[in-house]
């Protein structure tokens, strides 16, 4: 990806580029259907049979090789955080034979944050066609649906770039918005890890609050009451975090999405890169809460 | 997705059709809880309006952080269902810390929940049947009943109905929304077991003549001023239960103090009108309540008496068995220390109860749903109680059921040993959540119950039936003035350095008889269990023969001891030297209170408890 030059923005986020677009369409077997953000189990099997869709597993190599979902491609979250760039993880989607109108699910098994993590990361790099599958992948086996053991390979692609910084934020956007009225900085960790800090007038949305029994995501009306109740109206921008490289507060971002809130932005390097740049943190002292927690 | 628009937020697969009589519930008030947090949002309600709101529906505001709220989830009369159990456990995960907390009124309590989500946990519990209404402020709280009700071999009949019917009654009604101060009620089984005499209406259930009635005392409590109940007349028939509580909901609402927080309890009214005065009123007035008292009104209180007569029915059932195992002798195992301590035989031969040993009263949510599958599982009545030591107690397991039972326990780490014994310490919540904690009353529970179990507490009969509790400050939510060996929390400044206190109370007790602890002197929170095992060494010098640690504490305290320890000063003289700290400079954390990082510094803030 030599055609990336890394210079600054106006909001002074790093990796702005200058390029060429990719116009050339690619001939693909697979037709453009647009997927909801959260795919749900039927639908997925359909487009797998009519062989519409690279499925993305993010687990761990060996639990892949275990069993996955038939035709998906091993992708472990490790591989994509080792190097996020976007010309990383464009060339990861290459290799994943993932073309521009190609449809992406992507799925784990940790109540889709993982997944969330992936499929952001498509998104910001210009990738228009991604979901989350809404089970896990323990659900899909438990519900005794078809799974294969063979390590799929794709023919490589070549995905255009088209970096979306609407769904970005870096550390000097944070701190720029912590005093903005019309953004919203959400937490996405647990409340006990919120009460111990986290960024000043953030406010806190833990991971457990967004998913209900039988899927990832509740669904998207009692999501918006959620919003509602906070005072959080669809038109806020929002900018997600959680404690080190954008799983839990991926998670979030779709769920805010899909409770119909445009303007959502992810933080990816979180509060453990905020703590190490010393920047001010929010502390709350006054009371010993972690000894209610029978853990 | 598969999800319908209007499907409940904790929606479970699980769920039942809701007994219309057992469901305190009502969705509503989700949405009005939350467009009243809107409006104090929006400026538009002032604090004191909406902290007056919030507490009447159960949400206490949180220690120094009014952004979040514990939500107190009402257990009438302590019986719970498995599917709430779960529900619980879900809204703790999603809107809480993923644990729940049992508090000694048998409610059950979720901490730090952000005030814009109670009215999701309101919803939920609806759904659940569940209600967190009137658990807070000037109100009828939770009404209590003994965890042996219906299963207890010395009670004349199960009273849980009859707590229940009092719940369902007062709940919501027009009559107790704005009394002086809250208003607590406790049934027994018996004579033995309940908090009869510190609560504002305690009730001993008797039979006299062939009818069912009680004993009941008024004008009891616990807090910075104790006072023991008294009894208002030999026997109470049942059919006047409904106007003697209300005759005295009445009276107190009337003559209660409404101008001195401090002193406005209904036991204050007694103690100041005094007994006799008081009694006459009531009399008086209960002569009124039941010339006037309409007959929707009765029958209203008769149909949820005459409901949920489940556990009676379940009497009935015989089948003899002894317990699998419960032999001293042999090698202790877990399980046989487990067996010892936390299974009672109960009236209904060849059924146990089992006790639930949690530590402080804390629970996880994955543990609340093993313990509700326990319940489906193995428990006949399919309930399971809340108890004011902080524990479950679940009823009705066949004795070849036990040992499943411990299995199933303790692979959630529910198989703890030691319930009725020294080694279950009650702990309020403390400084964990509450704005009136000086200390970690919560934290100090928990190290107790870990060092006595290390040291096989729970395997010694002496300290079975012995009690330690222990409130934050002087307040009484933990019960610290009815304890065998009873702790409050305050603040002392030590040479220059502030360091958090204890003050030990010895010898009291619950029961029909209860009475109140005496003051016995001060200990630092961190020489709390050093103190407490010095006092159990010299217990095993000088106790006669199987005397139990709860009698001999008694003896001393009433200055009957043997020659070395023949009174508190004796004991005291002992202990002194062990409550005394090194320096700051030499020993810093022993000024320090438990779970905290930081110098000791006592920081409170306007109490919740009161309206």
């Amino acid at each position: 990806m030599s055609d990336l030059t890394k210079t600054k923005n106006k909001n002074g986020i790093k990796y702005d580029v200058k390029l060429k677009k990719n116009t050339i369409k690619k001939e693909n077997t697979m037709s453009p259907s647009t997927l909801n953000l959260v795919c749900n189990v039927d639908t997925l099997r359909t487009l797998i049979k009519k062989n519409k869709v690279r499925v993305v597993d993010v687990r761990k190599k060996d639990e892949y090789l275990k069993g996955h979902i038939p035709t998906a491609a091993s992708l472990p979250l490790a591989d994509l955080l080792s190097d996020d760039s976007p010309e990383s993880i464009i060339k990861i989607m290459n290799n994943l034979g993932i073309a521009d109108n190609t449809p992406v699910v992507v799925y784990d098994d940790t109540f889709g944050a993982l997944a969330s993590r992936v499929a952001w990361s498509f998104k910001f790099v210009g990738h228009k066609n991604v979901s989350l599958l809404e089970v896990t992948y323990s659900d899909w086996k438990n519900m005794g649906l078809e799974i294969e053991k063979k390590s799929n390979k794709f023919p490589k692609s070549s995905h255009s770039i088209d970096i979306d910084y609407s769904i970005y934020a870096d550390a000097e956007y944070v701190e720029n918005a912590r005093n903005d009225k019309n953004k919203v900085i959400i937490d996405s960790r647990e409340r006990l890890n919120f009460l111990t800090e986290h960024i000043p007038n953030s406010k806190n949305i833990p991971y457990t609050m967004i998913r209900s029994e039988d899927s990832i995501l509740r669904n998207p009306s009692e999501l918006k009451r959620f919003m509602e109740n906070r005072g959080i109206d669809s038109n806020s921008e929002i900018i997600t975090y959680c404690g080190s490289v954008g799983t839990l507060s991926g998670l979030v971002f779709f769920a805010l999405k899909t409770a119909g809130i445009s303007n959502v932005k992810l933080y990816p390097k979180s509060f453990k890169e905020w703590k190490s740049l010393g920047k001010p943190k929010i502390e709350f002292k006054d009371a010993t809460y972690w000894d209610l927690s029978a853990e | 997705m598969v999800h319908s628009v209007d499907s409940d937020i904790l929606s479970s697969s699980k769920k039942k059709h809701l007994n219309p009589d057992e469901n305190w519930g009502l969705v509503e008030e989700s949405e009005y809880f939350a467009n009243k947090v809107k409006l104090y949002r929006q400026d538009k309600l002032n604090a004191d309006e909406f902290r007056r709101f919030r507490l009447q529906n159960g949400a206490y505001g949180s220690r120094l952080n009014s952004e979040f709220s514990m939500i107190r989830i009402k257990v009438p009369g302590g019986d719970i269902s498995p599917e709430q159990m779960e529900k619980i456990a879900n809204l703790s995960e999603t809107f809480s810390i993923g644990s729940a907390h049992v508090s000694t009124r048998q409610n059950i309590q979720l901490h730090w929940v952000q005030l814009e989500d109670v009215s999701e946990v309101v919803r939920g519990l609806a759904e659940g049947g569940l209600t967190s209404r009137e658990a807070c402020g000037n109100t009828i709280r939770n009404v209590m009943c003994s965890h042996f009700a219906g299963v207890c071999t010395n009670e004349p009949f199960d009273a849980t109905m009859h707590a229940k019917a009092v719940a369902k009654f007062f709940l919501r009604n027009p009559l107790c929304q704005n009394l002086p101060r809250k208003f607590k009620f406790n049934f027994a089984c018996c004579s033995e077991h309940g908090f009869v005499r510190i609560a504002d209406v305690g009730l001993v259930p008797a039979i006299r003549d062939g009818i069912r009635g009680f004993r009941i005392y008024l004008g009891g409590g616990l807090g910075a001023a104790s006072f023991i109940g008294h009894l208002l007349e030999e026997f109470t028939p049942e059919s006047r239960l409904l106007s003697t509580s209300i005759s005295t909901i009445r009276v107190y609402d009337r003559l209660g103090n409404r101008e001195n927080l401090a002193r406005n309890r209904m036991r204050y009214l007694v103690n100041e009108l005094g007994w006799e005065k008081f009694q006459t009123l009531l009399l008086k007035e209960r002569v009124i309540v039941e010339a006037t008292m309409s007959i929707p009104t009765k029958n209203a209180f008769d149909r949820a008496l005459s409901i949920n007569t489940n556990a009676n029915s379940l009497s009935t059932i015989s089948n003899k068995r002894k317990l699998p195992l419960i032999n001293s002798d042999i090698a202790q195992t877990p399980y046989s220390r487990w067996l010892n301590t936390n299974v009672i035989a109960q009236k209904q031969p060849g059924y146990y109860g089992i006790y639930i040993t949690l530590g402080a009263g804390d629970i996880t949510s994955n543990q609340l749903r093993v313990l509700a599958e326990c319940v489906r599982e193995f428990s006949l009545e399919q309930k399971a109680r809340t108890t004011p030591q902080q524990n479950f107690f679940i009823r009705y397991i066949k004795s070849e059921s036990i040992p499943k039972v411990f299995t199933k326990l303790s692979s959630i780490g529910l198989g703890n040993p030691g319930a009725n014994t020294l080694v279950s310490a009650v702990g309020c919540s403390g400084t964990t959540s509450c704005n009136l904690a000086i200390t970690n009353s919560h934290r100090l529970a928990k190290e107790i119950q870990s060092k006595f179990l290390e040291l096989n507490f729970d395997m010694d009969p002496a300290f079975r039936t012995s009690t330690i509790k222990i409130s934050g400050c002087p307040n009484s939510c933990g019960q610290h003035e009815v304890a065998t060996i009873g702790f409050y929390g305050g603040a002392s400044r030590i040479a220059n350095s502030m360091a958090p206190i204890y003050t030990m109370l010895f010898a009291g007790s619950t029961g029909e008889t209860g009475e109140l602890g005496k003051t016995i002197m001060r200990v630092p929170a961190k020489r709390v269990i050093d103190v407490v095992l010095k006092i159990i060494e010299c217990f095993k010098e000088e106790k006669d023969g199987n005397e139990n640690l709860h009698d001999w504490i008694h003896k001393v305290t009433a200055g009957h001891g043997n020659d070395k320890i023949k009174t508190l000063d004796d004991l005291k003289k002992i202990l002194v030297p062990i409550t005394e700290l090194p320096s700051f400079a030499e020993n810093p954390d022993s000024y320090k209170d438990y779970g905290a990082d930081s110098n000791f510094v006592a920081k409170t803030a306007r109490g919740e408890c009161a309206a």
